[in-house]
């Protein structure tokens, strides 16, 4: 199939003054892992905000499996399996662990506004979020408040619950920041593993991670793209190197 | 106990072990008529009628302020709505329940969907002061309607028939009528909690964005639960035209309301049997200090402000801390 | 100039001018509540129920001052200064250990306050309304023109207002302490990162907005009467005032209070002639005080409708 799963089409998006997002036509194609590097502040966030609709963008166009779901609302495009991992944990402290996944299996499960039957007790909901914190490797800690987890716990707990939504897309915002060396590892692996089954949109700072899992790199700067394409060739582009990747690798 | 089931469940509370404290409370209000014939006069269960009404109500506020953290300031409203569906139906010459309740619930629910449309569209403070704007607008319309009484309210010439026969006239059988209204409410409200529409809400109030990302439409669940919460005040609203055979604006005012805010807070926000406690707390203490004079409030107003200082969880947290030091101690 | 609209009911100009002096009057009484109550809120994050109480309160004290000293104007500075003393008492004894509670624990505790001070002020002065008379000198009216005489203490009431108004904005735009309290609204916590003391400014700014609601009592008692739970109905007013003006923003409390007093006069007093010229006198004189009552409450929803945050936000969009 050749039409992408993805398309930004001259996304414009500033605050006041300040151009965030300049004119970004980018594309995501059938089970591609592509990665979005850049400096800080060069805006990446803003472009996964606008994607998964908790921003709006002043001009440019959005579209999903070819809809254009520029005007639709966050929870629309999620439901439309566009899924997102946030770059501050954003967690429901107060349920567990397996609670928070349950959640999102939920909400593929059939209609929600069901007000009988008990929703922890249903073998529907908590097998396929325990299958999905198995997956992320927090099996063991599926019934901890989800505010008491560990920093690189509650990153992991942010993909299952991702994952969990059965998205087409999933959008993710920086899983490794903040984790150490053996969780990083364990992240990569698991991405390495899911890259057949999902089309993600990788926003990450860790290059080693982006060059072991990317098949297509853009970069960002300044709200621009300044260069994209497969990785040999954006690490060996000698403006990206001057702008970014020359104080990122080693 | 794992946190997701414990979240659903009835929590050990007071001390005591999960789901005592609820079948202690109605086990208490099932039995208080026969110690009332024990005292004489239907003073206790006129009381006691009153208190459940009220805790019916509080427990639907329960709903919106402790599960889904839609703090509503005119949730009296919806009381007063019901109660004048039977008044003015009543002046009309239709007296009986089945007529009457679904017209009370559909009224308050009807009420509630409208303004709820428009408050949900707030946040925070604006959302408090909005549900107090559209409490204030159901409190001045009653008031103006001057063929139902106005500003003096309305007297009901009688309870309401159930299916023409005078069931509710004995104070008894009213008593027990309440009392199984209260008793379905607490249990359609803990299934609903516990249900996948409640945990969506329960979800929206930790982390609303969260929710939303995940594929939820927030705005339509919380209009829902807030229609249910209208429902059921309408439901005591009903009840208390029946128990007072009056109908009055006062029922709806922000004083009111607040005083329901109160009734959740004593017993501990999301705790469903804490709104029991709560209502009971604030109006039996309402009866005693008015008992010792006509100033209660000067006592009342500096009390609430200490539960706040010093009482989070309600009373029922205060209570289990002390237990639990005396357990220790 | 007079319109005849069917029904025969006059409208004259005069009555009109009347009525929005009525108005303006009730709207710098408004802005003078609101003002301290939306400082309160923008600053500390703080839902200060008790503030109608404070108004009744700085009423009731002058009353009781002047039987003592037998003039306004001393009744009228020891009452202020007894207010601000009280408002620093009531931020230091209770406020300021719920600042970092959350709004309901706020409501829950003013709440306590109001039932506390409506039947405190019962206990001290009984439940029968009392009167404070205005100074000799503003006691008459004036004639404004043909046919319009004006009660000049309410003109002394406007005046007064705007005057406060005026000092806020010099107070709030060019001194030190205003930058603070704007910033304040803004962001507290960056402020208080900042080393400023946080603590002192709470307490002025608190202590400001008692003696701000204190002025309004005594200078609205001598039109009014002065008895328990006359704060209670001005408070909502103040909560729609900021609410449509936007928190913690004080030009927006004076255009929301001057447009609430406005709407809110002038549909009391033309809403029954309005309507009576769409429908039968009978059902106009029935709808009408009822709309009138609501007007201001469907105000601030169509407002919320469409700004969820009130016209000018301090916090911004």
């Amino acid at each position: 199939m050749d039409e992408p799963v993805l398309r930004l089409q001259k996304l414009r998006k500033s605050f006041g003054a300040l151009v965030v997002t300049d004119d970004v036509t980018f594309d995501l194609m059938l089970c591609e892992l592509h990665a979005v590097i850049g400096p800080n502040g060069a805006g990446k966030t803003t472009l996964i905000n606008q994607i998964s609709g908790l921003v709006a963008p002043d001009s440019g166009s959005i579209l999903f499996g070819g809809r254009d779901i520029t005007g639709l609302p966050a929870h629309a495009r999620a439901a439309a399996g566009l899924a997102r991992s946030f770059q501050v944990s954003s967690i429901l402290p107060g349920f567990s662990a397996l609670e928070n996944v349950a959640l999102a299996v939920q909400s593929r499960c059939g209609s929600s506004f069901r007000v009988l039957g008990r929703a922890a007790a249903e073998d529907a909901l908590n097998g396929p979020a325990m299958a999905a914190l198995a997956d992320v490797g927090l099996g063991e800690r599926a019934h901890v408040p989800a505010g008491e987890l560990a920093h690189g716990e509650k990153r992991a707990l942010e993909l299952a619950i991702a994952l969990a939504m059965r998205p087409k897309v999933l959008l993710l915002d920086e899983p490794m920041a903040g984790t150490g060396r053996e969780e990083t590892a364990r992240l990569v692996e698991l991405l390495r593993r899911l890259k057949g089954r999902f089309s993600v949109v990788l926003v990450e700072h860790d290059m080693t991670a982006v060059f072991a899992l990317a098949d297509r790199i853009s970069v960002l700067l300044y709200g621009r793209i300044l260069a994209s394409g497969a990785p040999a060739a954006v690490r060996a582009d000698p403006q990206v190197v001057a702008a970014y990747l020359g104080d990122e690798m080693e | 106990m794992p946190a997701s089931l414990a979240a659903s469940l009835p929590r050990p509370r007071g001390g005591l072990p999960a789901g005592m404290l609820p079948a202690g409370i109605f086990l208490v209000l099932a039995l208080l008529p026969l110690v009332g014939s024990f005292t004489g006069g239907s003073y206790l269960m006129s009381l006691g009628s009153r208190v459940m009404i009220f805790a019916i109500a509080a427990t639907a506020l329960d709903l919106l302020i402790g599960f889904s953290a839609l703090i509503s300031f005119g949730h009296a409203a919806f009381i007063g709505l019901g109660a004048y569906s039977v008044g003015i139906l009543s002046a009309y010459g239709i007296t009986d329940a089945l007529v009457s309740l679904p017209v009370a619930l559909a009224v308050s629910a009807a009420f509630a969907f409208l303004t709820g449309m428009v408050c949900l569209r707030t946040t925070g403070v604006y959302f408090i002061m909005i549900t107090l704007a559209f409490g204030q607008m159901a409190f001045f319309t009653a008031s103006s309607l001057a063929p139902f009484g106005g500003d003096d309210g309305l007297i009901v010439a009688a309870r309401n028939t159930l299916a023409g026969f005078p069931l509710l006239r004995n104070d008894r059988t009213f008593y027990y009528v309440v009392l199984f209204c209260l008793l379905a409410t607490y249990l359609f409200c803990r299934a609903l909690v516990a249900s996948r529409f409640g945990r969506v809400v329960r979800g929206a109030k930790e982390n609303p964005v969260r929710v939303a990302t995940i594929g939820f439409d927030v705005y339509r669940f919380q209009l829902a639960i807030y229609v249910v919460a209208g429902a059921l005040a309408g439901l005591a609203g009903f009840l208390l035209a029946n128990a007072t055979e009056f109908v009055s604006p006062a029922y709806m005012s922000w004083q009111r309301s607040g005083e329901l805010i109160v009734m959740v807070l004593l017993g501990g926000l999301g705790s469903l049997d804490g709104a029991i406690i709560g209502a009971a707390a604030y109006l039996l203490t309402e009866e005693w200090l008015s008992g010792v004079t006509g100033h209660w409030k000067v006592i009342f107003g500096p009390m609430l402000v200490l539960i706040v200082l010093f009482a989070r969880g309600g009373l029922i947290g205060l209570a289990s801390a002390v237990v639990r030091r005396f357990i220790r101690g | 100039m007079r319109l005849r609209p069917a029904g025969g009911s006059l409208m004259s100009t005069s009555l009109l001018v009347v009525q929005i002096l009525n108005g303006l009057q009730l709207g710098v009484l408004l802005f003078l509540i609101a003002a301290g109550l939306t400082l309160v809120f923008g600053v500390m994050d703080f839902i200060n129920l008790a503030h109608g109480v404070q108004y009744m309160l700085g009423a009731y004290l002058a009353v009781a001052i002047y039987a003592l000293t037998d003039g306004f104007l001393a009744a009228l500075v020891l009452a202020l200064a007894a207010m601000l003393a009280f408002g620093l008492l009531l931020e230091f004894a209770v406020f300021r250990h719920l600042y970092d509670r959350d709004h309901l624990d706020h409501v829950i505790a003013t709440f306590g306050i109001i039932l506390f001070l409506n039947q405190g002020v019962k206990l001290v002065w009984g439940a029968a309304p009392l009167s404070l008379p205005m100074p000799e000198l503003f006691s008459g009216s004036v004639k404004l023109a043909d046919g319009l005489l004006y009660p000049v203490w309410r003109l002394v009431v406007i005046a007064s207002g705007l005057a406060v108004a005026a000092l806020l904005y010099w107070l709030v735009a060019h001194t030190r302490i205003g930058m603070l309290v704007r910033a304040g609204a803004t962001n507290a916590a960056m402020v208080s990162a900042l080393g400023v003391n946080i603590r002192r400014l709470f307490m002025i700014v608190f202590g400001f907005g008692a003696m701000l609601a204190g002025f309004a009592g005594i200078m609205i008692a001598p039109i009014l009467s002065v008895e328990p739970g006359m704060g209670d109905t001005v408070l909502i007013l103040a909560f729609v005032v900021i609410v449509i003006g936007g928190i913690g923003s004080i030009r927006g409390a004076f255009v929301a209070a001057l447009l609430i007093g406005l709407v809110d006069t002038l549909g009391r007093s033309f809403s029954v002639d309005i309507l009576r010229l769409v429908m039968g006198p009978s059902p106009a004189r029935t709808v009408g005080p009822a709309i009138a009552s609501m007007l201001i409450y469907l105000l601030m929803a169509v407002v919320l409708y469409i700004r969820p945050t009130g016209l000018f936000p301090a916090k911004g969009r």
